[in-house]
């Protein structure tokens, strides 16, 4: 029964090994590799010196830190409300079509979404392209003259927020069109039978059976946005007059542009704290959100 | 109904129910019908920018600049598409591309399958910590970790290689909390009967869990696809050279000499966007599907 009991523990360790030794590998080491080095003045490759709190203490004084830190919160702004309410009237759409015009209207928003972000960047690129893209006859109506969005402070960080969201609702209606589908019709019937309004119906049924999937639609969002890069970068590199640099912008610049491998790592451990907090927070409000 | 409701409705008595009845539809029509055609426009508006891309790639690169190129497609030139495939390092990237996410796809399924299953079904010490290990997991982000992720492949040499773009991509604990989900839910009495018959854990695993669960595998073996193939960041961080690009990061590289040439900018977003887009319309039901469990919204 011992060896039984020993052969089962060795079965069960042999079947976790390969997920734990990698999580070991290239989650869990690189994150205290990245604590040490944040104490440091190493380069990216090679070790430094232990300089304690001085790559924090200059984190503090970097107003590079800080407006990278007001433009992602600014981002956050611009697209995590805005892509929920808009992938809620878009499921609320779809959800009322059916068979296979409603799959047909499902792809189409839902097909940006599994796009590589460059290809979403180039082809964006293209349509607001300062001298043929097809949208400047569009703006030139609404402002009198083309814009170079891309390099234009007041109109960099809103362009992004909107390409974003056009290319990754498509995930949130997904969300909202399952949150939909657990409603069961019985409740409308009902409703509809007592003579309520399509607004009574939205209000009092829709909106807070489908709560749950809007909070979690939100926190996913708020999480996934504070970590933008690919599409500045892309699209902006941080311009102009670092007017949509952001926090992750920062750390690739510092540790493979500027070979500051130590206070990369202080901004990344930054990066790092606070979007644990927000999903600590966001695990705790579910969860609650879920018990009641 | 309520009196008071009866009460508040007293004023309809005064017309006819089926006349009453026919004026609700009849509006109730008209408002289904303006409802459709906003979704309709909405959606043409959505898909735009494809068609506008695809428009683009199919015209000569003096029309394309042309002040008479119109919304319709009037041309059907694919040299741009020609000159994609056969002048640059698309097909290497293609290569690269397709090698490195079917190995994390099948890695990523396979680890995650082995620890969901003994989470699931086994008792061993460190099983508890071990799963909270894998829910932190879900919040750790990876994109933080770079830069340490970088020193690690740099001290082991694998900067530049198909290693290197896959070792971080591994970790991805939604499978192994989906598959646990449904392993959970495997009846106790098949495990039994085969553990009577004298099979071990891993006959049930692979003769009895894994068969049960081919539409989860599947479903996650898609969206696993997916999501490496469009992964850009950190292959964008360690691959230098050009010949061992991903798809996402090579397409960036394609310039011409004098200016951009959209119209093979636009063949180049296209085809590198055409094998997830291809898979995601095969398989849009299973995409769906797969979408919906690893949110949680949908068991």
């Amino acid at each position: 029964m011992i060896t039984n009991r020993r052969k089962h523990i060795m079965v069960a360790i042999t079947l976790i090994a390969p997920f734990v030794f990698i999580f070991a590998l290239v989650f869990l080491y690189p994150t205290l590799r990245m604590i040490e080095l944040s104490f440091t003045n190493a380069a990216l490759i090679g070790s430094g010196e232990w300089v304690g709190l001085d790559n924090y203490r200059r984190l503090l004084s970097d107003s590079l830190f800080y407006t990278s830190l007001k433009n992602n919160g600014y981002f956050v702004l611009l697209t995590v409300v805005p892509t929920t309410v808009i992938a809620l009237a878009i499921a609320l759409a779809v959800n009322r079509l059916a068979g296979r015009l409603q799959a047909l209207v499902l792809a189409i928003f839902f097909l940006p979404y599994i796009l590589p972000v460059s290809v979403v960047t180039q082809i964006w690129a293209w349509m607001l392209d300062f001298q043929f893209g097809i949208l400047q006859p569009l703006l030139e109506r609404m402002t009198g003259r083309p814009v170079a969005v891309f390099k234009h402070p007041a109109w960099v960080m809103p362009t992004i927020a909107a390409i974003t969201i056009w290319w990754t609702n498509g995930f949130n209606v997904l969300l909202f069109i399952a949150g939909l589908r657990n409603i069961s019709p019985e409740l409308y019937e009902a409703a509809a039978l007592d003579g309520a309004s399509r607004r009574q119906l939205f209000m009092k049924i829709t909106w807070p059976l489908l709560w749950p999937v809007t909070a979690l639609v939100l926190t996913l969002q708020l999480i996934l946005q504070l970590k933008i890069f690919d599409q500045v970068y892309l699209l902006s590199g941080g311009g102009p007059f670092n007017s949509s640099y952001v926090l992750l912008m920062m750390v690739y610049r510092e540790a493979f542009q500027l070979n500051h491998g130590g206070y990369a790592s202080a901004v990344a451990l930054v990066l790092f704290v606070l979007i644990m907090v927000v999903s600590v927070l966001q695990f705790q409000l579910l969860r609650i959100g879920g018990r009641k | 109904m309520s009196a008071q409701k009866i009460a508040s409705q007293g004023w309809r008595a005064a017309v006819p129910a089926s006349k009453r009845k026919e004026a609700k539809i009849g509006t109730r029509k008209i408002e289904n019908m303006l409802l459709l055609g906003i979704t309709l426009i909405a959606a043409a508006v959505w898909i735009f920018p494809l068609y506008w891309a695809f428009v683009t790639s199919i015209r000569d690169e003096s029309h394309v600049v042309s002040s008479e190129a119109g919304l319709l497609p009037d041309m059907l030139n694919l040299s741009a598409y020609g000159d994609a495939l056969f002048n640059s390092n698309l097909l290497t990237w293609y290569i690269n591309s397709i090698g490195t996410s079917v190995i994390i796809t099948v890695l990523v399924l396979m680890s995650g399958m082995m620890c969901a299953y003994a989470l699931s079904q086994m008792r061993f010490p460190g099983r508890r910590a071990l799963y909270a290990v894998v829910l932190a997991s879900f919040m750790i982000p990876s994109q933080a970790l770079v830069v340490t992720q970088f020193v690690l492949m740099n001290d082991m040499g694998l900067v530049n290689s198909w290693a290197g773009i896959i070792l971080p991509q591994l970790i991805v604990p939604v499978v192994i909390i989906v598959y646990k989900q449904f392993f959970d839910a495997v009846p106790k009495e098949m495990r039994e009967a085969v553990l009577l018959d004298g099979g071990g854990e891993y006959t049930l695993l692979f003769k009895i869990y894994l068969p049960l669960n081919w539409g989860i595998t599947s479903a996650l073996a898609i969206i696993t696809f997916i999501m490496a193939w469009n992964q850009f960041f950190w292959p964008f961080l360690v691959i230098t050279s050009e010949n061992m690009m991903t798809i996402p990061v090579g397409i960036t590289q394609v310039r011409d000499t004098f200016g951009v040439n959209y119209a093979r900018v636009m063949a180049v977003a296209l085809l590198g966007a055409a094998p997830v887009a291809i898979a995601y319309l095969i398989f849009q039901k299973k995409v769906t599907e797969a979408v919906m469990i690893s949110s949680g919204v949908k068991g």
